[in-house]
């Protein structure tokens, strides 16, 4: 296999081979942290550094690990990863671990994670598989935070807990749109999402 | 030493669990007093944003300091000495499951729907020109899905409502959820709890509450679309208002004239 590019690992995750909008990867966790930017934007930063060093750490010892327990030992090492950062979060950003609650531990089942420990940290060197890691990771945090902003606009008429639209229920003359906030409609707009790469890129339309 | 053989297999297993388990292992003792610290602060800001104290710009434990915190036994309404029970250590949410320090509430009085309360309480006193001003009172029901924890404030008369806040719940964003917009608690402010007779009153009724007359000192609007959320609130407070909650408390420290 040649040596891929440092670029395209980086970038090709966001729009090419972007994992929820091609591989419909971790779509569970993108319906739980999109109510709000800020969830969103806190959870891209955890999976960007959980993704990047756990790929980081498969790919070290990735010539150590017998075929027959790589599953577990991918698992270990992105669970740890991820209570490493739960625990910190709940010590330095109280108020954020708050509202992320589960959803920082479930980490740990999202797929995109353990799919590219299997997919590409097994097979490639540290280095790329750091930067497959952070590419990825942004791929999904691009898609959260694209959700995240409509659900938020419409939902709470806010950005950021910016208030942009001042809605009725604070005396304002915004009715919110009551479907944004529950977790479903993140489903709609990811099939938005999805349709509005697949006609611009139509490469990632799958064959019947 | 073969990739496969199975000697490796448990070296690697064995060697990669001890080192993950020492991480965060770490990671979970070296940050347990910044944690432990976050929460204390978290629960004294509540307290004081309920108490009408809080002020952004002066630090949580600054503020805190002119709130009294006492242990009080919920049947008889009687402070417990420190010597007793010590309020800086008292884990009052382990005490509701412990048996020892907790009593069963029988299924047709548990309007809360929390099966067990606790026997002891803190409640957290605050002093103004050395006369009590008010008293905040911890409460906890179930809402439409979650166990809903929040304080309610009482003033000085110990009958006025000043403020009431759930800092734990997880009901629905933007609707259940609607329990903590401001103006939603603001409309408790003001409203009583009990009447001349000093009959519980209180509730959040369905739609909106009479502006005046009789009985409009007792009634909060409810919340469109999250009535089971607005009940749960209301049979809650109406609980820990009650006479097996905090109402002995609340008369005794009337009668002391307090």
């Amino acid at each position: 296999m040649a040596e891929p590019k440092t670029k395209d690992l980086l970038w090709d995750p966001i729009f090419n081979r972007n994992p929820i909008a091609l591989g419909v990867l971790g779509v569970c966790s993108a319906l739980a942290v999109t109510g709000k930017m800020q969830t969103a934007f806190v959870m891209t930063l955890c999976v960007v550094f959980v993704l990047a060093c756990s790929s980081f750490a498969v790919s070290l010892i990735r010539n150590q690990i017998p075929n027959s327990v790589r599953i577990g030992a991918q698992i270990t090492i992105i669970a740890t990863m991820v209570i490493v950062v739960a625990e910190i979060l709940e010590a330095f950003l109280f108020d954020i671990s708050k509202q992320l609650s589960v959803y920082v531990g479930l980490i740990i089942t999202n797929c995109i994670v353990m799919g590219r420990a299997e997919a590409f940290a097994m097979k490639n060197g540290p280095k790329p598989s750091f930067i497959d890691g952070i590419g990825h990771a942004l791929g999904y945090g691009m898609v959260l935070l694209v959700v995240a902003f409509f659900r938020e606009l419409f939902g709470s008429g806010s950005l950021f807990g910016i208030e942009i639209m001042k809605p009725v229920t604070q005396g304002g003359w915004y009715v919110t749109n009551g479907l944004m906030v529950l977790p479903p409609s993140a489903f709609f707009l990811i099939t938005f999402m999805i349709w509005a790469i697949r006609t611009w890129k139509p490469d990632q339309i799958e064959e019947d | 030493m073969a990739r496969e053989s199975l000697i490796k297999t448990y070296v690697v297993a064995v060697g990669l669990a001890v080192a993950c388990s020492l991480l965060v292992a770490g990671a979970a003792i070296g940050l347990r007093p910044l944690q432990e610290e976050n929460k204390v602060i978290d629960r004294k800001k509540n307290i004081l944003v309920v108490a009408g104290l809080h002020d952004a710009a002066v630090p949580v434990v600054e503020a805190f300091q002119q709130v009294e915190v006492r242990i009080v036994d919920i049947e008889t309404g009687e402070f417990v000495s420190e010597d007793k029970i010590d309020p800086a250590t008292f884990d009052q949410r382990a005490a509701a499951k412990d048996p020892n320090m907790s009593v069963r509430i029988p299924a047709e009085k548990d309007r809360a729907g929390i099966g067990r309360r606790e026997k002891y309480a803190l409640v957290y006193l605050v002093q103004k020109d050395g006369q009590l001003d008010q008293v905040v009172l911890p409460i906890v029901g179930k809402g439409l899905w979650s166990t809903m924890y929040g304080f309610l404030a009482v003033g000085d008369d110990l009958n006025t409502v000043r403020g009431i806040t759930f800092y734990e719940h997880a009901e629905t964003p933007g609707l259940g959820g609607e329990i903590d917009n401001p103006l939603w608690k603001d409309k408790w402010t003001g409203k009583k709890l009990y009447d001349d007779q000093g009959t519980y009153k209180l509730e959040v009724v369905k739609g909106a509450a009479a502006q005046s007359g009789p009985g409009a000192e007792h009634q909060i609007d409810g919340i469109s679309g999250a009535t089971l959320t607005a009940n749960g609130v209301s049979y809650s407070v109406a609980y820990w208002m009650g006479a097996d909650g905090f109402k002995n408390l609340l008369e005794r420290l009337k009668a002391e004239g307090a």
